[in-house]
């Protein structure tokens, strides 16, 4: 039997999204070649019925958009390597921000250090926001799932209170804080655009090295995999599973925490008070389930969904709704989804000829721990 | 396969080009509009911000602007700075959230005429072509205050309501007009007070109107879409068979407050209106008459820029008529109304104990 490779099941989903897509446009009496031009401008900042024109803003626009995405996809994906849901993406990113944003406020730091330290506090308190759900679910086998999203809504309102209470409001309009300070912000990297496109983007990339150094090459790292595979296992081969649970929680909490971080340091520039949630941690299940929570995977998928959500402007530009790319995003998710399923029940039907590899063909795919 | 393709593709470009020929009159002004989260069709401000603007084509004979509506908060600087890609004449966003968005633009794009409504407070020095456009919704919720007033003495109550969706300075105005109207009328009259801190939440909304309901018949709503939760609070008491009304905000919202199927009869008593499509019209019309200046314009009662509108099928000819009296009064300056509500500390009939946040 052939397995596939994550990659080109990915490669179809997307591609058959994209024609999806164009069907759609062309069912719904729009013009398909807007489509095109709006997806293409938003990649390359060429406009394709203006060929002169060319704007790098769209292209800096694009990874902008990518970066808090690939930082929470790297947090589902984490988490997901141990054996674990981590829906608490939301609750993390707000705990983050905030954090980031009080130090970014009260402390006054020289610039560099003040937006590295507002990075990991961020950090922290991300990690704090997965403590719970992790430690439940370790010593207690609390389902993590409707932990987290208690902690994402525990988060909002706490951190509502905490920043009404603690730091500066700004009074015209009562609701966000005061400007951090200049020290702390993430500075545009390219100053002549008008992109806000800023040197968070660094930190992804150390984040999606991180991922990929812990992951494959410790054995800290291979025992979190070996915990995802087989709770019991690991535990029969004297690894610590309960410690390793939570700490991944802990560590996929840190990851949302950076990307709130990011937000607040490079684009906001200001505290938020949340009544809603932004919907980055909910972005980073499709980023970590396309990109096969592999780096490099997260990496790639980040980008796709950073394209589509940077092309929403654009779209709308060229009279394509901006549901579109929404509509595109979910098709493609439910194809990986449904091939994932697939090569599962190639795998099952795989199994019943050779039941002595059953325990290893199980622990591919499944995630769920007894 | 690939024949296919390059068939489809043969056909995406012809089309391409059809749709590109026919654009590319220099002199016809361009207007374009960025929604908050909100999106373009929320039954409120960027609804009908928008359609001032949707007015302003349509009596030139232009096509009809151009919008993106905004994902989130973080979209609002890329999208603003789409339509100055773009050289658009004239770029209107509505609401305070757009303050710090619309400065960096106009930093970026000197030239770019900007329309920012309910922002007062940038440095107009500094930010020569963005136009803020406010309003004096005190004034505005002074008259609705004597309204409500009115309507609790008819019932026979000695109190009336109130429900917001924040308290940041620009919607205290609201509540501290309010207060003034309903005690116009009668000073011993207790004015509530309660805050959502929210404009999305329709479920908190309905509960903090039947918490109310219990203590009072009329209801000032200034909350956006929690809004809609007191209409539907109202909505079902009327249908339990009690006399419950809710007075609407930003523009008339009679047609949301149908209980009956025939949509004949309505709990909206009367709405304050604020007229940001007014706001959003008269920019565009002075940017094509050369006559666009930056700077803060209000929007006052006087200049219809709030008030009561034309038809109120629910309020009576002798409120009407009381209504008309106060109106002319604030017009001729004769009563002056404060921007800033008083608290439960300074006057008892109030349950109002000041905004949840330091200043």
């Amino acid at each position: 039997m052939k397995k596939y490779s994550h990659l080109t099941i990915s490669l179809i989903a997307v591609a058959t999204g994209l024609i999806f897509a164009f069907l759609l446009t062309l069912l719904t009496g729009k013009n398909p070649y807007d489509l095109l031009t709006a997806l293409v401008r938003s990649m390359t900042g060429f406009n394709l019925q203006n060929i002169g024109s060319f704007n790098i803003t769209y292209v800096l626009n694009w990874f902008l958009n990518a970066v808090p995405i690939i930082l929470t996809g790297l947090s589902v994906a984490f988490a997901y390597r141990t054996g674990l849901f981590n829906i608490g993406g939301e609750g993390q990113i707000i705990a983050g921000s905030t954090a980031a944003a009080a130090v970014a406020i009260l402390f006054d730091l020289p610039p560099v250090i003040h937006p590295i330290v507002c990075i990991l506090a961020a950090a922290l308190a991300g990690a704090l926001w997965g403590l719970l759900p992790g430690f439940l679910k370790a010593y207690r086998n609390i389902n993590e799932v409707v932990i987290c999203i208690m902690m994402n809504y525990s988060g909002m309102y706490f951190c509502s209170w905490f920043t009404k209470r603690f730091l500066p409001i700004d009074p015209n309009t009562n609701e966000r804080t005061i400007s951090i300070l200049k020290s702390a912000e993430l500075p545009q990297v390219f100053t002549s655009t008008t992109s806000q496109f800023n040197w968070g983007f660094l930190v992804a990339i150390i984040g999606l090295f991180v991922f990929w150094f812990i992951i494959e090459k410790t054995t800290f790292g291979y025992s979190l995999r070996a915990t995802g595979f087989n709770k019991e296992a690991a535990r029969f081969a004297g690894m610590k599973v309960e410690r390793n649970i939570t700490l991944s929680m802990m560590i996929a909490g840190a990851f949302s925490g950076i990307a709130g971080a990011v937000l607040i340091l490079g684009i906001y520039k200001y505290g938020r008070i949340f009544t809603t949630f932004d919907n980055y941690g909910f972005d980073g299940i499709s980023v970590a389930l396309v990109g096969g929570a592999q780096s490099i995977g997260v990496f790639l998928a980040g980008l796709l969904f950073g394209l589509f959500k940077a092309a929403s402007g654009n779209l709308q530009l060229f009279n394509i709704p901006k549901e579109i790319s929404e509509l595109i995003q979910a098709i493609i998710i439910y194809l990986v989804a449904i091939q994932y399923a697939i090569t599962l029940l190639l795998n099952k039907i795989n199994m019943k000829k050779n039941k002595n590899q059953l325990e290893n063909k199980v622990e591919g795919g499944n995630t769920s721990c007894n | 396969m690939k024949k296919l393709l390059k068939v489809a593709l043969a056909a995406f470009m012809a089309v391409g080009l059809t749709a590109c020929s026919g654009s590319g009159e220099k002199d016809e002004v361009t207007v374009a509009f960025v929604t908050d989260t909100g999106g373009i069709n929320d039954k409120s401000f960027n609804q009908t911000s928008y359609q001032g603007l949707v007015d302003f084509t349509k009596e030139m004979g232009y096509a009809e602007p151009k919008y993106i509506e905004s994902k989130a908060d973080a979209d609002y600087i890329p999208n603003l700075t789409t339509f100055a890609d773009e050289k658009v004449d004239l770029i209107v966003a509505a609401g305070f959230k757009f303050d710090k968005a619309i400065a960096a633009v106009a930093e970026k794009y000197a030239d770019q005429k900007l329309l920012v409504i309910d922002v007062g407070w940038l440095d107009a020095g500094k930010y020569k072509n963005v136009q803020q456009a406010v309003f004096t919704e005190h004034e505005g919720s002074f008259l609705v205050g004597v309204v409500a007033a009115l309507k609790a003495q008819e019932l026979g109550e000695k109190t009336v309501g109130y429900i917001t969706g924040g308290d940041s300075a620009s919607m205290l105005k609201f509540y501290a007009g309010y207060q003034q109207g309903v005690w116009a009328v009668d000073p011993e009259m207790k004015v509530l007070y309660d805050n959502a801190n929210k404009f999305d939440d329709v479920a908190l909304g309905k509960t903090l109107a039947e918490k109310q309901f219990a203590e009072c018949s009329v209801i000032f709503h200034a909350a956006g879409g929690t809004g809609n939760g007191v209409i539907e609070a109202a909505k079902e008491a009327v249908l339990n068979g009690k006399e419950k009304w809710v007075i609407g905000v930003d523009k008339d919202q009679y047609e949301e407050g149908f209980y009956d199927d025939a949509k004949t009869k309505s709990v909206i008593l009367t709405s304050m209106l604020k007229r940001v499509d007014v706001a959003a019209y008269n920019a565009a019309k002075a940017v094509a008459e050369g006559t666009f200046k930056g700077g803060v314009v209000t929007y006052a009662l006087k200049d219809n820029g709030v008030g009561l509108p034309e038809n109120n099928p629910n309020l009576t000819d002798d409120i009407t008529a009381k209504v008309k009296d106060f109106t002319q009064k604030v017009v001729d300056g004769e009563i002056t109304v404060s921007e800033t509500p008083v608290t439960n500390a300074e006057n008892p009939n109030t349950t109002f104990t000041g905004s949840t946040s330091q200043n």
